[in-house]
């Protein structure tokens, strides 16, 4: 009788450390969640009445009522289309070669351990490449190109490893198929392996540049003039060409950066639009990763090999 | 009659090979842009540096108690700005490791399957928030909410900053730990369980050993982030360089030391210009042996089972 107590002590007490344990996992689980919330409402609350049309509309101003973030939100997405027009081809390149093409060699594994070192460096030494490298080496400036390929550069990794993943999940009785009909290895690699990886390399792409969207370190560092009230010039003109690419040497300004120097200022004011900028920021990258999220969702529950 | 196609198949089969050589050509050489971009680094951080020492001499940068480079009495102590950082990162880990680790516990061993497809894409968004705006969360909401608890807390501070921070990377841990305890077999757990183990001590006793080098590569990858982030830090924890390790005071890190000179405009040149490479080049060098280390514990466990 004494022993199956004690035993029965036991189990009941490795039981309730059990319990106690799913207290403690679940704990952690609320504990960010509500981070997440808090953040969010903090934002909404304190950015919401600034959000009117014409906060998108109107330019950075000396009067917190008055400012905008229009050249804010074009300069954003003039990187962006700069970092994915430079990123993608050289990342999903990338990718393919690894996968595809590399022999097991020295350079091969200097590449993947470039790659993987590359992925943890800190964005801000991205900054200080770009600004030795881009801005006083090459004389690109502090403009619209120098921050497209700093942040090209620092979401590289991200879209590899993505491009990198997507081909791996393609079985290897596709690559022999096609060999078999008298394929060559591009043409089994962009008419079969490509195609079939090209939703997780959009989930990389995305989530790439969801984290560019929002990095500020690096274009702080080349030097982004944060007051800036004029547009980079159109990319299309009434004359001929008609295709101008000035807008890439045009000094900008960016979402980040402009939520970075409304939160540097004492007054309260500002601090309202920085909040309505850091909302409108996150819903953007929010929305970005959702759509990631969604698309590798719908990818795992397609495909059956 | 029978040689003219012939000859020309063959034509067709060289020119084939030609394109396809090509195209690998043109594939490995967007391979090595992620070492070009390395050498970059490298290459801009020393060259910067080696100007830099050449004035100030190397045991002044790493003894000196005084970082003043733009005073007209300048001092180079680097250990000004690395206690920011070694203060702001040990906050960030001593939130981030305890609830990262509980959280991928609980989500590889404890969790439902619908928990963790519930709990996974929550820790993801938390991650995609650009860290401008945690820093300006960190500023306006957690100070203030620590200056309920304790008054005298100053309005820049390291702790808050190192609170956010740790927030911040607690979905990074997680998911590695998670990555690396999923990877070990079930047997070992079946083995354990027909022992009589309950969850929690399977978890402890055998899953988490079993999974030692993937955890270690989580926290130290974790580190690594800590130390290079730089908005959090920026906006919350001031900018004014002081040698401290207490958390209440405001200190400037290395990474937002480089932000605030950035900002400003100094000549190409200067030995302030220089200052923020040699920052920088500390800065890599302290996560390249975090991240060498990490990739080499993160290799050793994917490969044990």
């Amino acid at each position: 009788m004494a022993v199956s107590d004690s035993l029965r002590a036991t189990i009941s007490r490795a039981k309730r450390n059990d319990l106690i344990f799913v207290a403690l996992g679940i704990a952690a689980l609320l504990f960010a969640a509500s981070t997440f919330v808090a953040l969010f409402l903090d934002m909404v609350g304190d950015g919401l009445s600034r959000l009117n049309p014409s906060f998108f509309t109107e330019f950075a101003s000396r009067r917190a009522e008055r400012a905008g973030i229009l050249a804010a939100w074009v300069g954003t997405f003039a990187v962006m289309l700069v970092t994915a027009l430079v990123a993608v081809p050289i990342g999903v390149a990338s990718g393919i070669y690894l996968e595809e093409y590399a022999p097991k060699n020295k350079l091969t594994a200097l590449i993947e351990i470039n790659i993987n070192n590359l992925a943890g460096v800190p964005s801000i030494v991205y900054g200080l490449l770009a600004l030795g490298l881009f801005v006083h080496t090459f004389g690109l400036g502090a403009s619209v190109q120098t921050a497209g390929l700093t942040l090209a550069l620092l979401i590289l990794p991200v879209v590899i490893v993505a491009t990198r993943e997507a081909i791996r999940a393609v079985p290897g009785s596709i690559r022999e198929a096609a060999y078999a009909l008298g394929a060559t290895r591009w043409q089994m690699v962009s008419d079969h392996v490509l195609p079939y990886s090209l939703p997780g390399i959009l989930t990389g792409v995305i989530i790439g540049l969801s984290r560019a969207i929002g990095e500020t370190a690096p274009i702080v560092t080349i030097g982004a003039v944060t007051f800036i009230a004029f547009l980079p010039p159109s990319p299309v003109t009434s004359s001929p060409p008609f295709l101008s690419f000035d807008w890439l040497a045009s000094p900008f300004t960016a979402m980040p950066i402009q939520i970075f120097n409304w939160t540097s200022r004492p007054e309260e004011a500002f601090q309202a639009n920085a909040s309505a900028a850091a909302l409108v920021l996150v819903v953007m990258t929010l929305l970005m990763n959702a759509i990631a999220i969604w698309l590798r969702y719908r990818l795992r529950r397609n495909l059956n090999w | 009659m029978s040689q003219a196609p012939a000859a020309g198949r063959l034509a067709h089969r060289r020119s084939r090979h030609i394109r396809e050589r090509i195209i690998e050509l043109v594939l490995l050489s967007s391979a090595l842009v992620a070492v070009a971009t390395t050498i970059g680094i490298v290459f801009i951080l020393v060259k910067e540096s080696i100007s830099f020492f050449s004035q100030v001499s190397i045991i002044d940068f790493l003894t000196d108690r005084e970082w003043t480079p733009l005073f007209s009495d300048p001092h180079f102590g680097i250990w000004v700005l690395l206690s920011g950082t070694l203060t702001s990162s040990a906050i960030a880990l001593s939130v981030a490791i305890p609830v990262g680790t509980v959280l991928a516990i609980y989500l590889s061993e404890f969790a439902s399957a619908r928990m963790r497809e519930t709990a996974k894409p929550i820790l993801e968004l938390l991650a995609g928030i650009p860290t401008i705006v945690f820093g300006y969360f960190a500023l306006f909401f957690v100070t203030p909410l620590l200056k309920k608890i304790y008054p005298e807390l100053p309005g820049f501070n390291l702790l808050s900053a190192g609170l956010v921070m740790g927030v911040m990377i607690v979905p990074y841990i997680s998911s590695i730990a998670e990555d690396a305890m999923r990877a070990v077999p079930m047997s070992l757990r079946e083995g354990a369980f027909a022992m009589g183990a309950t969850r929690l001590q399977v978890a402890l006793n055998v899953v988490v050993p079993a999974a030692f080098s993937g955890l270690a590569a989580a926290y130290i990858l974790g580190i690594s982030r800590a130390v290079g982030e730089t908005m959090i830090v920026a906006v919350a924890a001031g900018m004014q360089p002081n040698f401290t390790f207490n958390p209440t005071e405001q200190a400037a890190t290395i990474t937002a030391y480089i932000v605030q000179v950035a900002k400003g405009d100094l000549p190409h040149g200067s030995v302030g210009y220089q200052t923020i490479f040699a920052a920088g080049l500390t800065l890599f060098l302290l996560t390249l042996v975090f991240n060498l280390l990490g990739y080499y514990l993160r290799k050793r466990f994917r490969e044990e089972y």
